[in-house]
């Protein structure tokens, strides 16, 4: 908590100083880093809409991490930060599955590919790394935005959506594979849908009923949805199991299949 | 919690002294009994074998595990499936309580899977059927705790959006609530579960085959299948017993889509308790077991024999894979079923008088058998035997069945080789008339010499046909030169 606030600090004092010296001399704004990627201002078509009037939802202009962060990355943060270690960690923060595919607290040993994405991390450790890089978790709307083209095609979007449950069908660590190996996508991010699910910061927020097969039919289920019949698309399968998948999270939990990347928000 | 504080108690010394349970299937589901100290034996009950009976007479405390592995197996020769399961099979194991048991859910999600998973079982009363209380992300386990309060053979299943994808890859099975008092002893039971499948690929099409969304959404399944493989339960896997013993079936459907005209060809059921309830019906046929249903279903095996298992919404069952088997073995009994005792010629309305083929039988033996004769006799027979196909008139019926009518298939052909074909059948392309045809013509060799020679005759002598005649003899040579097709009479 203490790097979050350190980084929220820099960001502020960041943020207080950039005005003055854009006035005294204008400037393009600073595009982002090598490793990121400026996703353009956008719209996000919830899958459960909280009501038609948020049918469609403006996302932001960001930036956002080209691919997953690895396991060398995320090694490299445990060796600066000792307290993320999976023996030194409070069950609380991360439970007993963080980082459990490595050799051991410190090495990844060499059935882990270190090229492949930082799997078994929880939320809270999520957080810290990107706090630790000075960015933050995408939250829900902006990881959607980067992944679904609303532009493309019909064609191509059943395309797409077919691939997408092709690797939720991919049975097992079968994808877990080195980050970019495969195309960007039409804003040129990596293996969104392709390699391991991945956190969002409000993951928390995308909730469905327990059981899923509830209509909403009184006030409490307003934020949680989840009956198809709310649905803005109920044939749209992978948003549904996406969904499925952040509400059956803890903060805590450690995945296999579960990683992460961060993101930053765009300079205005 | 609806849980007496009594019953609470032992469930929390229960949980003290278990520990957290291993994410394994090989022990199967796992029953304890706080209430009296025993350890129920629990047998592992993937399909079809069932779990004997719990044998308590009161109700118990009750421990289960089950486990959640996402797999690809077979789902037909050569075909895969990635499946999604309760134990690690289709169906998931069966679940074998007693009416009143306090049951110690636990929904395991194995660490290796991709998915969220929670379970409905239609056997608990309160929201959701226990998904409100079981959804697991991967590598994590959850608990709940329900009073069996009804007896019945009930479904359980997947409840995670998309719920139809979930159970369409597999995600159901049965949990059977046994009543207060002792069913009937039977000698075998046996657990058989209905499922509709959506492949991209076609029924059969080789390789790994992924899940077809559209198809689902259209209710058009690739595969409909007993327990989970096409052949699951047939040849060797079939379900097996002896002349004379009872049977009980426990079957269920776990859809998503399709509801079964469940039927098992050549036996009446005894009982059927429809709808898996408390009551039955006598002296069923076809039982109808609806997505999310099950029935429990008795009868005894008097005759021995393979009996099929089908959907009897055909299509499923010849084109689908939904065929199961019950070989019953032992002597006959012939005031049952005597097997074949005639298989003669039936003329029908199409037929002319029988009475000319009396008389060429009769001449044939006097050796004073004329042309006139055998073209009367093969008139009748030609109607009763060819005409279906052939047609009345031997005009054939395009483009399947050739024409027999000024033929020059018949008119270039040898007499030996028209014969031939009479007697042993043809398949494949032939040209007749400047048409092709490509079907199959059955054999008739368990027609008689003379009949055979009669038809021949008739056709020869019709329809602009050179004439001719064709003698018994002829045939008979015929019959002792060349081979039977396989399955064909002598």
């Amino acid at each position: 908590m203490r790097d979050l606030a350190v980084a929220v600090s820099v960001g502020l004092l960041l943020a207080l100083s950039l005005p003055a010296s854009a006035e005294a001399k204008p400037q393009v704004p600073a595009g982002p880093p090598a490793e990121m990627v400026a996703i353009p201002a956008g719209v996000y078509r919830p899958l459960l809409p909280i009501s038609p009037a948020e049918a469609e939802v403006a996302v932001a202009a960001f930036w956002l991490d080209r691919v997953p962060v690895t396991n060398a990355d995320f090694l490299r943060f445990v060796e600066a930060t000792p307290a993320w270690r999976r023996d030194r960690v409070g069950r609380l923060r991360a439970d007993g599955r963080y980082l459990e595919h490595w050799a051991a607290p410190d090495r990844l040993g060499p059935e882990v590919i270190a090229d492949a994405p930082a799997t078994n991390v929880s939320w809270f450790a999520a957080r810290a790394y990107c706090a630790s890089r000075g960015k933050r978790l995408p939250i829900e709307r902006e990881w959607e935005r980067s992944a679904v083209d609303l532009d493309a095609t019909p064609a191509a979007r059943e395309a797409a959506r077919a691939q997408v449950l092709a690797w939720m069908l991919t049975p097992g660590k079968r994808s877990l594979r080195a980050v970019g190996q495969r195309a960007a996508n039409h804003l040129g991010v990596h293996d969104l849908n392709e390699v391991v699910w991945e956190w969002v910061d409000d993951y928390g927020a995308a909730l469905v009923p327990l059981d899923d097969r509830n209509r909403g039919d009184d006030d409490r289920q307003k934020f949680c949805g989840a009956g198809a019949a709310k649905a803005s698309d109920p044939t749209d399968y992978a948003a549904f199991m996406r969904m499925a998948m952040r509400s059956a999270l803890s903060a805590s939990d450690a995945s296999g299949m579960l990683g992460f990347r961060c993101a930053k928000d765009a300079p205005s | 919690m609806k849980c007496p504080p009594i019953a609470l108690a032992a469930l929390l010394v229960a949980c003290s002294s278990r520990g957290t349970p291993p994410p394994s299937i090989d022990a199967g589901p796992d029953v304890t009994s706080p209430a009296n100290g025993d350890l129920q034996q629990f047998v592992a009950a993937d399909a079809p074998t069932v779990p004997p009976p719990t044998g308590r007479t009161a109700p118990a405390k009750v421990r289960i595990s089950l486990e959640v592995k996402e797999v690809e197996r077979p789902i037909a020769d050569g075909v895969s499936y990635v499946f999604w399961t309760f134990g690690g099979g289709v169906p998931g194991q069966f679940l074998r309580i007693r009416e009143g048991d306090q049951v110690e859910f636990h929904l395991l999600n194995h660490p290796d899977n991709k998915m969220p998973h929670n379970i409905d079982l239609h056997a608990v009363t309160g929201p959701g059927g226990g998904a409100t209380s079981s959804f697991t992300a991967p590598g994590h386990q959850t608990q709940f705790t329900f009073k069996a309060l009804k007896s019945g053979l009930y479904v359980y299943h997947c409840a995670t959006a998309p719920v139809p994808m979930h159970v369409a890859n597999g995600m159901y099975g049965l949990i059977y609530v046994e009543p207060g008092y002792p069913l009937p002893k039977v000698d075998h039971e046996y657990y058989v579960m209905q499922g509709d499948f959506y492949t991209v690929g076609k029924y059969k099409e080789k390789g790994l085959q992924p899940f077809d969304m559209q198809k689902g959404i259209e209710e058009n399944p690739t595969y409909v299948l007993f327990n989970g493989s096409d052949g699951a339960l047939v040849g060797d896997n079939a379900l097996k017993a002896k002349v004379g013993e009872k049977i009980r079936l426990f079957v269920g459907n776990g859809g998503p889509n399709l509801v079964s005209s469940f039927h098992v060809i050549g036996e009446i059921f005894d009982r059927v308790y429809f709808e898996g309830g408390k009551n039955f019906q006598e002296n069923v046929q076809t039982t109808v077991i609806p997505a999310g249903g099950a029935a429990i279903i008795e009868f005894k095996v008097d005759v021995p024999g393979t009996y099929i298992i089908v959907d009897h919404s055909l299509f499923r069952a010849f084109n689908k894979g939904a065929v199961a088997m019950l070989k019953v073995e032992g002597p006959e009994d012939k005031t049952i079923y005597s097997g074949r005792e005639i298989d003669s010629i039936y003329l029908s309305e199409k037929a002319g008088s029988t009475t000319a083929v009396a008389t060429a039988a009769a001449a044939a033996v006097t050796g004073a058998l004329t042309v006139e004769e055998q073209v009367a006799a093969g008139k009748a027979l030609f109607a009763g035997t060819c005409s279906a196909c052939h047609q009345g008139e031997g005009q054939g019926l395009a483009p399947v069945f050739p024409p027999l009518a000024a033929s020059d298939f018949l008119r270039t052909q040898s007499k030996d080789e028209i014969i031939g074909i009479v007697l042993n059948g043809r398949t494949g392309p032939i040209k007749v008339n400047g048409m092709d045809y490509n079907s199959v013509m059955t054999p008739l060799s368990h027609m008689a010499d003379d009949g055979i020679a009669n038809i021949l005759t008739y056709v020869y002598n019709s329809w602009g046909n050179p004439g001719g005649r064709v003698t018994a003899a002829e045939v008979a040579k015929i019959r002792a030169t060349t081979p039977r097709p396989p399955g064909a009479g002598e």
